[in-house]
């Protein structure tokens, strides 16, 4: 282990986490958006890849550069910028995702100070050759650029065994998810959720020594759990960065069973062919991964996919969960609620801001929608 | 005798007369848009920056959800469609564009009742993401193909790879327009249009241009309502005629010197979409204070690429004319086309809208706003509204805001 810290530790603090992780090793950390970041080829340029949550609220220097109107990652993410938490970042990365990530790009780019600025300027639709083609060029060009950036190269050696590592991480948290489902309220969502944050922060070979003994626990804990009656939910939207919401939850009798969620499920479903042209095979997993909000594949898809994962996951109600302004996941919520509706799956929607509602509200909203299930 | 039967002839004289031909050309647009399904031509939906040409090339009748937004918002109808897309799931905090065509295709709303129901859908997200979901709910709604443009954002540059990408689609595009029309290319008549398209963006930055002269024959608020034909009619006679008749009658007001603000003391500079339920009052406001907005970012999005298009490989250099548009680019390249303008038509202040519809325009407005002031010391208003739903407007604020700016404006020059 390169630091001893604590996971719940790293995941409430992971900007501490990183500037030692670079004093200690001397080498790179990279801030990152989205989970369309080719996180492996960051390892792989020896690297720690950092995902940028955002300070949860007291906006006090964004406000000078964003409206009111974007979304708390957006400004949550550029205050961190800008007061200097993020100051020991050697370079940040922007996937192209939604039209505010777009022009946090910018802003970031003109005023946070930090050397290198990445953008993949990924493409939009997901379901066609030309866009095959085009993503394959573009997770390329990235690997040319981080290599020129960091003054490292990037050997396909060196892919591949970061696609491996990623391979294995991916797989133990398949695992887990699979425990989680079987056996509902095994394991706390809060826990689940650090596990998560850590994924994004820690060092990823010492994070899968972790992940991995975590799972061994939750192995011995299933051979003895005796299921209680709870009602199975299943999460989904975008970033979910708040245990409070699990413990909630959990409190109202319900647990949640599985995810589709950017800070979940969508991070760790789809694994890397580690055979053949690594950046080939990186490209192939975003092509065909469960798609997020802002890519297109198809109109439907999203919708097919949730009611599938529900009828999996024999969920008894789903809790729609994103940030206000969130363009791309407020326009499919219509949609995706109605798929629900058709199969008679009853679901709710909790748009957070970034304040939480207080825990008694929480308790209140939870509560009533779990106790209909 | 009633006062207000007699006309002043000062303010006729400044009346823009091809208003009337320009209501002309819209009313039977819309007319044989909505009876398409009798004369059997097709009906596509389009994003207002997407590529046009191909359509009118293939004589299939091009709609504009957008222009449809905008004919809402200007009728004041906007706040009913919202409540009603709210009430269908749909957050507030979308674009009013979007919350209103999608609102009024369940009702058929607004002004005209609705647009006429598409046979497919073109989607270019030159402008925004948000085009791209509102267009798949409409696939979704009318349960017809959706065929999408992807234009990569431009941060530094438009890459090699990039280029590729749109020229390929543009090749899809026109397979697809193949298939859903049932007939191949007319390349002759392609090349027409296209002829007809740079010809009309010419005309378009011509009329445009006139304002640099001072009195301005015109305002932006003219700008915004003749900009109409430019976004549907690219690519048409009808459009290349109408232009030049504009054209002429905007430098025949500058020889007469007719202006359209009495008394012009002031120019300024627009950026972003109208307040359209509010175009008369802020005209009003601003021409109170002598103030005439000369220019915006806006209209001249039409007719601000032409310099990469060529007529002879037009389809290709189009294709990356459309991806290089004023918002499908940085902010930073932003304020290089923005200081051209305020030089250009030698503004004395920069207004700027706010507009909580539109993210990709106005997320950076504040980065701009820092920008023009650094480097050219141009006072700047930002003016917080929504371009639709008027439940974003605050009167009073705004008001108070324009006269404390005015004030500035004033001591300044
Ligand atoms: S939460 Fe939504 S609006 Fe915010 S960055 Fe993510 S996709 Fe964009
Ligand atoms: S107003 Fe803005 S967000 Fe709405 S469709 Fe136009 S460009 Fe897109």
């Amino acid at each position: 282990m390169i630091l001893q810290m604590k996971v719940n530790e790293i995941a409430t603090d992971p900007n501490t986490y990183a500037r030692k992780w670079k004093e200690t090793t001397s080498r790179p950390v990279i801030g990152y958006f989205c989970s369309y970041t080719p996180e492996e080829i960051i390892h792989a340029a020896n690297a720690l890849p950092m995902r940028i949550f955002g300070a949860g609220d007291g906006f006090i220097k964004t406000d000078s550069h964003l409206q009111a109107y974007s979304c708390s990652l957006v400004r949550g993410g550029l205050e961190e910028a800008l007061t200097g938490r993020l100051d020991f970042l050697d370079g940040t990365v922007f996937p192209h995702t939604c039209d505010s990530i777009q022009r946090l790009s910018d802003i970031w780019r003109l005023n946070a100070g930090i050397p290198l600025h990445l953008d993949i300027v990924l493409p939009v639709k997901l379901n066609t050759d030309s866009a095959r083609e085009y993503m394959l060029k573009v997770i390329r060009k990235f690997k040319i650029d981080l290599e020129t950036g960091l003054g490292t190269p990037i050997t396909m050696h060196s892919l591949s065994e970061s696609i491996e590592l990623y391979n294995r991480i991916r797989n133990t948290f398949m695992e887990i998810y699979n425990l989680r489902s079987k056996y509902a309220g095994i394991v706390d969502g809060r826990r689940i959720l650090e596990m998560i944050k850590c994924s994004m922060t820690m060092d990823r070979n010492d994070f899968l020594e972790i992940l991995t003994t975590f799972r061994d626990e939750l192995i011995n804990r299933a051979a003895n759990f005796k299921q209680e009656k709870r009602k199975r939910i299943l999460l989904a939207g975008g970033i979910c960065n708040h245990p409070d919401f699990y413990t909630v939850i959990e409190k109202s009798g319900g647990s949640v069973v599985y995810d589709d969620l950017c800070t979940g499920s969508r991070l760790y479903t789809g694994n890397i062919d580690s055979s053949g042209d690594p950046v080939e095979s990186i490209a192939r997993r975003y092509m065909e991964r469960v798609v997020c909000p802002a890519k297109h594949s198809g109109i439907t898809s999203r919708g097919k996919n949730l009611v599938e994962m529900a009828k999996e996951h024999k969920v008894d109600g789903v809790i729609f969960l994103f940030l206000k302004f969130c363009d791309p996941q407020s326009f499919d919520y219509p949609y995706l609620k109605e798929h629900m509706d058709r199969e008679g799956i009853p679901s709710m929607l909790m748009e957070v801001e970034e304040r939480l509602p207080s825990e008694g509200q929480l308790t209140t909203r939870f509560e009533t929608f779990i106790g209909m299930l | 005798m009633s006062g207000d039967r007699i006309k002043d002839p000062e303010k006729e004289r400044r009346k823009i007369k091809s208003v009337v031909k320009m209501k002309e050309i819209m009313t039977k647009y819309y007319i044989d848009a909505k009876t398409a399904g009798q004369s059997g031509k097709k009906v596509a939906w389009i994003t207002s920056g997407g590529p046009v040409e191909p359509l009118i090339a293939f004589d299939v009748i091009p709609v504009y959800p957008e222009n449809h937004g905008a004919m809402i918002g200007a009728s004041k109808m906007g706040i009913d469609l919202c409540e009603k897309a709210e009430a269908m799931g749909y957050a507030r905090d979308l674009c009013s564009y979007a919350r209103t065509d999608i609102a009024s295709s369940t009702v058929n709303g607004g002004p005209i009742g609705g647009l006429p129901k598409p046979d497919f859908l073109v989607c270019c997200n030159n402008i925004c993401g948000t085009v791209m979901k509102w267009y798949e709910v409409q696939a979704r709604y009318y349960n017809v193909p959706l065929f999408i443009f992807d234009t990569p954002f431009i941060h530094t540059e438009l890459s090699d790879e990039a280029k590729d990408y749109v020229k390929k689609q543009m090749s899809e595009y026109i397979e697809f327009l193949e298939q859903q029309c049932g007939v191949k290319t007319d390349w002759d008549r392609m090349r027409e249009v296209g002829r007809l398209s740079i010809q009309g963006q010419k005309l378009w930055q011509e009329v445009l241009d006139t304002t640099t002269h001072s009195p301005a024959p015109m305002t932006a608020f003219d700008a915004f309502f003749h900009l109409a034909l430019i976004v549907t009619l690219r690519g048409t006679q009808t459009a290349v005629d109408y232009y030049v008749q504009l054209r002429d009658e905007m430098k025949e007001r500058i020889s007469q010197g007719i202006g359209m603000v009495p008394d012009e003391k002031y120019r300024l500079i627009w950026d972003n979409l109208p307040v359209w339920y509010r175009t008369k009052w802020l005209s009003d406001k601003f021409a109170s204070h002598g103030a005439c907005l000369v220019a915006d970012t806006y209209t001249s999005a039409w007719s601000g690429v032409l310099h990469l298009i060529d007529e002879n490989n037009f389809l290709e250099s189009m294709a990356i004319a459309y991806s290089s548009i004023y918002i499908n680019i940085s902010i930073d390249s932003m304020f290089d086309i923005l200081k051209n303008m305020i030089v250009k038509y030698k503004a004395d202040g920069l207004v700027m809208h706010s507009n909580r519809s539109c993210k990709p325009y106005s997320l950076g407005q504040y980065d701009l706003q820092k920008m023009v002031l650094k480097e050219l010391n141009v006072p700047t208003l930002i003016i917080e509204a929504d371009m639709v739903d008027e439940r974003n407007f605050s009167e009073s604020q705004i008001e108070t805001r324009i006269d404390a700016f005015m004030e500035i404006i004033k001591h300044r020059k």
